[in-house]
Order: structure tokens, then C-alpha cells, then sequence
């Protein structure tokens, strides 16, 4: 059990405090982006294309303008006479709002029917005829690449290509020769799917601009308001939109995931239209638009190649990516990372040569792609490099987890340096393996399993050994847009010894409003329950780049902790004064200071910050409020060893997992039942694109599961039991030694999950099947592989 | 052609005079205000806008107000007085961590409401199945089932089980 500091009463870190915000939740009191209603408000719906790829030819509005109820149709030329038919995505690339003239993907917007009621801007949709002249799209990443393929990004001038980066870490040479010279070389073509995150409310927003007051009202669904804010500003500036009279409210939001970072242009074209007619515009998405038209995640093909002696040592590992990014680079990466942090791809283990390259390219499919609950991209390389161990430690013969503990990073080398040039924080590799190890019974399921095989029976024991690398970021190398990535916190506590407490972040689920409380809690001895903790309102919180990549507690908690440390010095001043001793004389414990030698002689933290407004010393300031905006030195790395245990019915190729064991090291806990949660829902979207999702498109651009009927989200019924533990091994960098965890299973669940299968595979010599492994290809498999034959 | 329709909303008489294609959750949402009740998809997938008719669950997205009429709504904000006491499943959800973003969470406590009002004592099984018209992205659904053998419990007047994360 973790060790607490503080009484339960003040609820400071590692306490299971049950969730602040739960309240509302249970009793329908949220308030989403969709229960907002304004005076006067109109509402927004949008006609998308039916084609992956195609010349516009005419937009007759016509009918739909005789629609009772449709104020207005927008198209892309409506937009051009203000310039806002384009805008930039967050990795300094363009994307239409609408178009004007060519639609580059299926369910790209193509114009808006306003209207007086949600109905009548649908029946106004239905009553818009746009005639389209198809043509062939490009839908394979590899062919999108080839001399003779169509130029798709005609509205960039020059460009004769479809490739949009290219981007490298490692050391290539070096990398060449350990391979030349290597007893064993691994080689593996794999593909990370398209998936999206399914967030359950959708994305959408209310735009309110004010004609008088040339101010607007964003309410919107996103996890980073003030970014928005700025980008806003940027976009629209030259029609009058300042960032001063701009406030970004991001209210409850229903789940991120990534997926509501980005800007869609459903955002800007109902900001467009509120600012053109000066009444509140609503615009909320249908699911099937979610699902065919936001942001994707995924989609790289890795080769992925692993050098290593007999014996089992590994020596390098080189990986070669092509990235899909659809019709745009919409990704939400760091912008000098266009790869994400793919790079950690080296995992846990100790070696000192690997080489790592990327290409993006363009196709006809919707842009992208952001993270799907995992730091940027980690998820492709630990999906990359715990496959390719598995199939190192299956080659040469030797089991898998004696193969990781042979390689992994020894406790006692850390800070270690990692051959894409990361440094680890910290780390206890082997503990965390041990004990999951002696959770699931290992040694027994391997004896179980060898007496099923030689049944004929298949069964496989899978296991994931990942590192992590969250909190982006440094400021020398972490910008998005140029803004560096900081995160902020301030902190308010009043006369009466009770707090508010803002941040830069957004909660979308997370509990931020119970574990920032209680990082406050910790370092002021203020109960948790009498922190109120804010955040989503560009006018009252202090600047931040927001949620996603596990960054929040190392950022903007580390935030909370620096400014409560800021306070206690005040207060240590001020207690000195009241106490008539000197500064030195006095001693901290939780929610008081304490003369030393004299320990009643003492001042409350309640009694302090009351003499702050009370009878402060002279020429000190009056008040008790200080802010924090956090420049992290270090990424953080957390790490966990999951191991997953299925049985597979050999006839049918279904899939059955029957324990699923994840110990995570995320450093120091501060709330184990949030952090437990953030774990069990993490698992659940590890199953999911290992076995379940993956968006389909066939060769002209239509995608064919593009609902919840066919798309396929694990219900209970086929989300396994959890059973979930950690190890501690804090942050030596971090204000509270914490290290973010919402995505780490997520990370590492899927090649457990994967490993896991293709180690009952395994005795009819297959060696890979690429995620999402369902039933059908587990029969094609065995079939290929002779399984049925008699 | 608009319908009127009398439809008892969480006790309360409501007389309306509706579309005859408007959606039941439109009409708990937009003309009654009540937005504990939500939207989470278009083909009747989510179970997010479930509430209890007559007291059966139904998911309100997939059924016309006028198929109401006559009938006896719950949603969300009328299993419990404002200010609580709490039902044992709302009481279960805040104590198990059933819930992250709170957005499938009144969909999920009124599926269960009915859920254990036909069987007081289900097996876990029989709630994974039972809530398997309801998706939640947030919390992987353990601490869901958890929070709803609590709320069974509770509801048998036996001992609660814990409530510590087990997180060894």
C-alpha cells in the first residue's frame, strides 16, 4: 500500500479520495458542450463528400435555402472573401475549412446549412445538391510515394510529390555495421492500423460573437483551451478575432483521447459564422462524422529490424517508418518531433545502436493523426520493439521474459542514455517484470501450457516490457505552433483558509479536480475537500498547452506543487511574524509551522493565511496567492510489465484472454484508485485495436465501417477482468517524484495481448500477425500453416 | 403537423405539442431541458441516451417522443432528489471509481437501475452481458461491474464490499 504523509482529513497524496467531481456526473448535472443553450442560437449542420477524391462542379442551394427554419448555406467561396477558407493544422501544414473547388477525402466538409433549429439545418443538409466530378484516388500509402502517382497537394505550389517529411534519430552507420556483424537478424513488416478513439460525446462547439462588444465566446469540446485561443488569434486576427477579446471555454468534455486536440473545421466555419451574423452558433457532430472525419490515429507501416548474438544479447535494433497522414499532416505532435516520440523505440533495454527513419505521406484519406490515449506515437514503437524481442527470444530458442531481464536497463544505470539520444529519468525494469511474473504464476502457466500443446491444445503467455515517455515538455526542444510546453498553475486561498486553485491543463475524465487538490493538499496541509480546483476558461486559468500525452501531472501538478512551495515560504514568513521568531527557528510539519524545541508554539496553515489578510507584516504583500508556470527539465519515463495469459479454440481461431496482469511504475502515486482507474480503462483501449479496431477503406476512398455498427468498441462483455498492481520508482526530476500513467496500458497493452497470441500460434511455426488479430485471421494463419491438415 | 403528447417526465406532467419525428431524446433534452440524458452516437449503439420508459431502459435516441405519450419517463435527474439521499447505484459509482468522464455514467446507472430491479443479486457475468447495449471509453468497466454488485449489495441489505482499488 502507498505510504501516506498526511491524515486522511487532508487527503494528501496517496490517499484513495473518492472523486470531487463525481457528483455532478452521477446525477446528471454535467455540463457538456451540447447542453449549452443560448438566446437566439442557430444551429449548424454540414454536407459532406460523398467522395474520397473529386472536382467540385456546381453547390445549388437552392432547395435547401426554401427549407423553413435555414438562415444561410456557406461554401468554401463564401469563406474565401474573408480568407477563411484554409487554415493550419498544428504541424504548420494547410487544411481546407471548406473547399473551393476540390474535396481530397470521403466526409470532408463541404459547405454549412445554418438554421434556426437542429431539425431544419438537417433537412436543409438533405435539400443541398452538389455535383461532383470523381476522380481516381490514391489510398495506398506505398503508391502514393511512386514517381507516376498523381500530385494530391496541387494547392501547394511547386510541389511534385506526395511525400511530406522526413525525419531521422540514431545512428545509421553505426547501426549498419552491429547488423553486418550480428549471429541473429530479425526483420518484420508491420502495420499499426488507422483506428479512431471513439471518444463518447463527439466533438462540437457553440461560437457566440458579440458585433457590439467584437468579442468571442468559444465553447468548445478541447483538451488545450488557451493553444486554441492563440490559434484562433492567428487564423482569424486579419478580420478583427484579437486574442484579448477571445475566451476558449472548454466545458465537461466527454472523453478526449487525442482525438479533441486538433481543429476541425466545423470549429472555424461556426466561429466564421456567428462573427459574420453575430448570433450563437451550434455545431455538434453525429458519431458517424466523428468517426469518418476527425482526426485518426495510427497508421504507420514499421520494418522493423533487431540485431542480437545467439546467446540473446541484444546489440541494435533499426526501424523504417511510413507514415500515413491522409489528405493533410494534421497530426498534433511537437513540431520538432513529426514522428512523435516514436523514437523511444529502443524500449528497456540496454543497447547502444539503433537507427531510426521516417517519411510521411499524402493520400486520399481524412487527416491525422493524433494519439489515441497514448504519448505521441509511443504506442507504434513499443508495439514494434516488444514484437520484435518476442520473435528474437522465439528464434534463438530462449523464454521470452529470461530474454528481457537478460537485456533490461539495470536499475543502477539510470539516468541512462538512450541510443535516439532520450534520457531515461529512472527505472526498476526487473522488479516490475518479477512481480508481474509472480502475480500471474509463470513458471506454472508455462508448465500448463507445455501440457496443452502437447494436447494439441493452443494457449500463450504474452508479456510487454515497455518504457513510457511522457510530460513534453522541455522548453529547448517541446513547442507546438512555437509555444513552448510549459504548464501552469495558480493557486488563491482565502482569508478563511480554503482554496481555488487553477490550471493551464483539462480534465477529460482524469479526476484532475481531486489529484490536483491533493497535491495541494500535501504540500499546504489545506484539506483537499476545501480546494476547488478549475480549469477549461481561457479568462480566469493561467496559460497551458492542456491535456493529452500524459502530461498533465508532469507538468501542471509539478505546477501545483512549485506554487504551494511559493506559498509555504510565504507563509513561513508570515508565521515567523506572528510567532516573533526568527525564520530559521521554525519547523514544517503538515498544515503548520512550529517553533523548534517548542513545539506549541505553533501557527496553523488556516492561522497563516488569515494574518495574510488580515495582520500581515509590514511591506510584505497583503494576500496568499502565488502561480507557476512549470518548464519540466526532463520528460519522464514511466515503464510497467504487463503479461497476458489467452487460450485460443483452434477450430474457430476465437480468442479468449484469461488473465491479464499490468504492474505499472508511474513514480510516486497520488490518488492509487484514479491511478488504478486511469490503468483499467487504458487495458481496455489496448484490447480494443489489438483485437477489435481498425478503420477499413477500400480502393476508391470509402470507408466501410464508418458507424458503431461495424466499428467495433469493446462492450464489458468483451473487456477482460484487470488485474492490475505497480512498483515505485519515483521521478528524480519531479516536484513530487510522479510520472503520468492515463496511457502507459494503453502503450504496453497491445503487443502483451499480441505475444501473447502468437505465442499459441507459435508450434505451427508462425511468427506475426498484425493487430487487430481477430478470430479470422488466427483460422487463416493455422490454415496457411498446415494446422488443419490431416 | 405538430402532436400533442402528455408524458410524465421524472413525476412530473408534461403537455407538448411535438414533431411527429421528433426523437424522444430531443424532446428530454431540448424541450425539457433535462441534458443529464446524452448523445453519444447515431445508430443506437452507445446506450448513452438511456433512460427508463414505463420502467424498462430504452434508449432514447431510437424512439419518436409521440411513442411516449401516455407513458412515465426517468431520466438521470429524477432517480434522486436534488441534494441526495443518493440511489444505492449512484452511491456505488462515486464509491467504485465507475466512472471517468461522466458522459455514458446516466446511461449506465439507469441500464443497471433496471438491470437489478428484475434481479436484485446478478452473477458478474450477468452484468457484463446486461450492460453490453452501453459503452463506456473511459473506464474499462471493471469498477462499472464493480460499482453495480456494490449497489446489489446495498440493495440486499447485505455487507458492502470493499471499495480500496485493488492495486497491489
Amino acid at each position: 500500500m502507498t505510504q501516506c504523509k498526511t491524515s486522511k482529513e487532508i487527503g494528501g497524496m496517496g490517499h484513495s479520495l473518492k472523486r470531487k467531481e463525481d457528483a455532478r456526473f452521477i446525477q446528471g448535472k454535467g455540463h457538456y458542450v451540447d447542453d449549452i443553450k443560448l438566446p437566439g442560437m442557430l444551429y449548424m449542420d454540414i454536407v459532406r463528400s460523398p467522395y474520397a477524391y473529386a472536382k467540385i462542379k456546381s453547390i445549388n442551394i437552392e432547395e435547401a435555402m426554401k427549407v423553413p427554419g435555414v438562415i444561410t448555406v456557406v461554401t468554401g467561396k463564401d469563406l474565401e472573401k474573408y480568407k477563411l477558407h484554409w487554415m493550419p493544422t498544428l504541424m504548420s501544414d494547410t487544411q481546407m475549412v471548406l473547399p473551393t473547388d476540390t474535396v481530397m477525402y470521403q466526409a470532408q466538409e463541404v459547405c454549412a446549412v445554418i438554421a434556426t433549429s437542429k431539425y431544419a439545418a438537417r433537412d436543409g443538409r438533405e435539400a443541398v445538391k452538389v455535383e461532383y466530378e470523381p476522380m481516381k484516388p490514391v489510398m495506398d500509402p506505398f503508391k502514393s510515394l511512386d514517381p507516376a502517382a498523381p500530385v494530391l497537394r496541387t494547392d501547394k505550389p511547386g510541389k511534385k510529390d506526395n511525400h511530406i517529411w522526413h525525419w531521422q534519430a540514431g545512428d545509421k552507420e553505426k547501426t549498419a555495421q552491429v547488423f553486418a556483424n550480428a549471429d541473429v537478424v530479425i526483420k518484420q513488416q508491420m502495420h499499426i492500423p488507422r483506428i479512431h478513439v471513439v471518444s463518447i460525446e463527439t466533438c462540437g462547439c457553440v461560437a457566440d460573437y458579440d458585433k457590439v462588444n467584437h468579442h468571442l465566446t468559444m465553447y468548445m469540446t478541447t483538451q488545450a483551451p488557451h493553444a486554441i485561443r492563440t490559434v484562433i488569434a492567428l487564423v482569424a486576427g486579419h478580420v478583427g478575432l484579437s486574442e484579448e477579446r477571445i475566451r476558449v471555454v472548454s466545458p465537461d468534455i466527454g472523453g478526449g483521447f487525442g482525438g479533441k486536440v486538433p481543429v476541425y473545421p466545423g470549429y472555424v466555419i461556426a466561429i466564421a459564422v456567428s462573427f459574420l451574423v453575430g448570433k450563437p452558433v451550434k455545431w455538434i457532430e453525429d458519431r458517424s462524422e466523428n468517426l469518418q472525419a476527425d482526426s485518426f490515429a495510427r497508421d504507420y507501416h514499421i520494418t522493423a529490424e533487431l540485431a542480437g548474438t545467439k546467446e540473446g544479447k541484444i546489440l541494435a535494433t533499426r526501424f523504417k517508418v511510413l507514415a500515413d497522414h491522409g489528405y493533410t499532416d494534421a497530426a498534433a505532435n511537437p513540431s520538432k518531433f513529426p514522428l512523435g516520440l516514436f523514437s523511444i523505440c529502443t524500449g528497456s533495454y540496454d543497447y547502444n545502436a539503433a537507427f531510426v527513419e521516417a517519411d510521411a505521406v499524402y493520400t486520399n484519406k481524412p487527416p491525422g493523426g493524433v494519439a489515441y490515449r497514448c504519448s505521441f506515437r509511443v504506442t507504434e514503437a513499443v508495439q514494434a520493439i516488444e514484437r520484435l524481442t518476442d520473435m528474437f527470444a522465439k528464434k534463438i530458442g530462449k523464454d521470452p521474459a529470461e530474454l528481457r531481464m537478460q537485456n533490461f536497463i539495470k536499475k543502477e544505470d539510470f539516468p541512462w542514455h538512450s541510443p535516439t539520444g532520450w534520457i531515461y529519468d529512472s527505472g526498476n525494469y526487473q522488479a516490475g517484470l518479477q512481480k508481474a511474473m509472480d502475480v500471474v504464476g509463470y513458471a506454472a502457466l508455462r508448465k500448463e501450457q507445455a501440457e496443452k500443446q502437447a494436447r494439441g491444445e493452443l494457449m500463450g503467455i504474452g508479456i510487454s516490457t515497455f518504457t513510457e515517455i511522457v510530460g513534453a515538455g522541455p522548453s529547448k526542444d517541446f513547442d507546438i505552433l512555437g509555444i513552448k510546453m510549459f504548464d501552469s498553475a495558480e493557486i488563491r486561498v482565502h482569508p478563511t483558509g480554503k482554496a481555488i486553485a487553477r490550471f493551464g491543463t483539462k480534465s477529460q475524465g482524469q479526476g484532475h479536480e481531486t489529484t490536483y487538490a491533493q497535491i495541494i493538499a500535501e504540500e499546504l496541509g489545506i484539506p483537499a475537500e476545501n480546494i476547488q480546483v478549475e480549469e477549461g476558461d481561457t479568462d480566469t486559468a493561467p496559460y497551458g498547452l492542456g491535456t493529452y500525452a500524459s502530461r498533465s501531472t508532469p507538468t501542471a501538478g509539478a505546477a501545483a506543487a512549485v506554487a504551494s512551495r511559493k506559498l509555504r515560504d510565504k507563509a513561513r514568513k508570515i508565521a515567523a511574524y506572528l510567532l516573533e521568531v526568527s525564520e530559521n527557528d521554525l519547523e514544517w510539519e503538515t498544515g503548520k509551522f512550529f517553533v523548534k524545541g517548542a513545539p506549541e508554539k505553533s501557527k496553523t496553515i488556516q492561522e497563516i493565511v488569515f494574518a495574510a489578510y488580515t495582520n500581515h507584516p509590514q511591506g510584505m504583500e497583503a494576500g496568499f496567492e502565488a502561480t507557476h508556470y512549470y518548464d519540466p527539465p526532463n520528460l519522464t519515463f514511466p515503464s510497467g510489465a504487463y503479461i497476458c495469459v489467452v487460450d485460443i479454440d483452434k477450430e474457430t481461431g476465437a480468442i479468449h484472454i484469461r488473465r491479464f496482469v499490468a504492474i505499472d511504475d508511474c513514480g510516486n502515486i497520488i490518488n492509487p484508485m484514479i491511478v488504478q482507474g486511469q490503468v483499467h480503462g487504458g487495458l481496455t483501449q489496448a484490447v480494443a485495436p489489438a483485437m477489435y479496431e481498425e478503420l477499413i477503406y477500400d480502393g476508391e476512398g470509402n470507408i466501410l465501417n464508418g458507424t458503431l455498427m461495424d466499428y467495433l468498441v469493446p462492450t464489458a462483455v468483451e473487456s477482460p477482468k484487470w488485474e492490475t498492481g505497480h512498483t515505485c520508482t519515483p521521478s528524480p526530476h519531479h516536484p513530487i517524484g510522479a510520472k503520468g500513467v492515463g496511457e502507459s496500458p494503453t502503450v504496453g497493452g497491445p503487443p502483451a495481448i499480441a505475444n501473447a497470441i502468437i505465442d499459441a500460434l507459435s508450434p505451427f511455426g508462425i511468427t506475426h500477425i498484425d493487430i487487430p488479430i481477430t478470430p479470422y485471421k488466427v483460422w487463416k494463419a493455422l490454415k496457411e500453416h498446415g494446422a488443419y491438415d490431416k | 403537423m405538430l402532436k400533442k403528447i402528455t408524458v410524465t417526465v421524472n413525476e412530473t406532467p408534461h403537455h407538448l405539442e411535438v414533431e411527429p419525428r421528433l426523437l424522444l431524446v430531443h424532446m428530454i433534452r431540448e424541450l425539457l431541458n433535462l441534458t443529464g440524458t446524452h448523445i453519444g452516437c447515431d445508430t443506437t449503439s452507445c446506450g448513452a441516451c438511456t433512460i427508463l420508459l414505463n420502467g424498462k431502459s430504452v434508449k432514447s435516441c431510437t424512439i419518436l417522443a409521440v411513442q411516449a405519450n401516455g407513458k412515465s419517463i426517468t431520466t438521470i435527474e429524477g432517480l434522486a432528489p436534488e441534494g441526495g439521499p443518493l440511489t444505492p447505484l449512484q452511491e456505488g459509482f462515486k464509491e467504485n471509481h465507475g466512472l471517468h468522464c461522466g458522459f455514458c455514467t446516466p446511461g449506465m446507472i439507469l441500464r443497471a437501475t433496471e438491470l437489478l430491479a428484475r434481479n436484485n443479486n446478478p452473477t458478474e457475468e450477468e452484468i457484463r452481458w446486461g450492460i453490453s447495449g452501453n459503452l463506456c471509453r473511459c473506464t474499462g468497466y471493471n469498477n462499472i461491474v464493480k460499482a453495480i454488485l456494490y449497489a446489489s449489495a446495498k440493495m440486499r441489505g447485505e455487507a458492502l464490499p470493499s471499495t480500496e482499488p485493488e492495486f497491489v
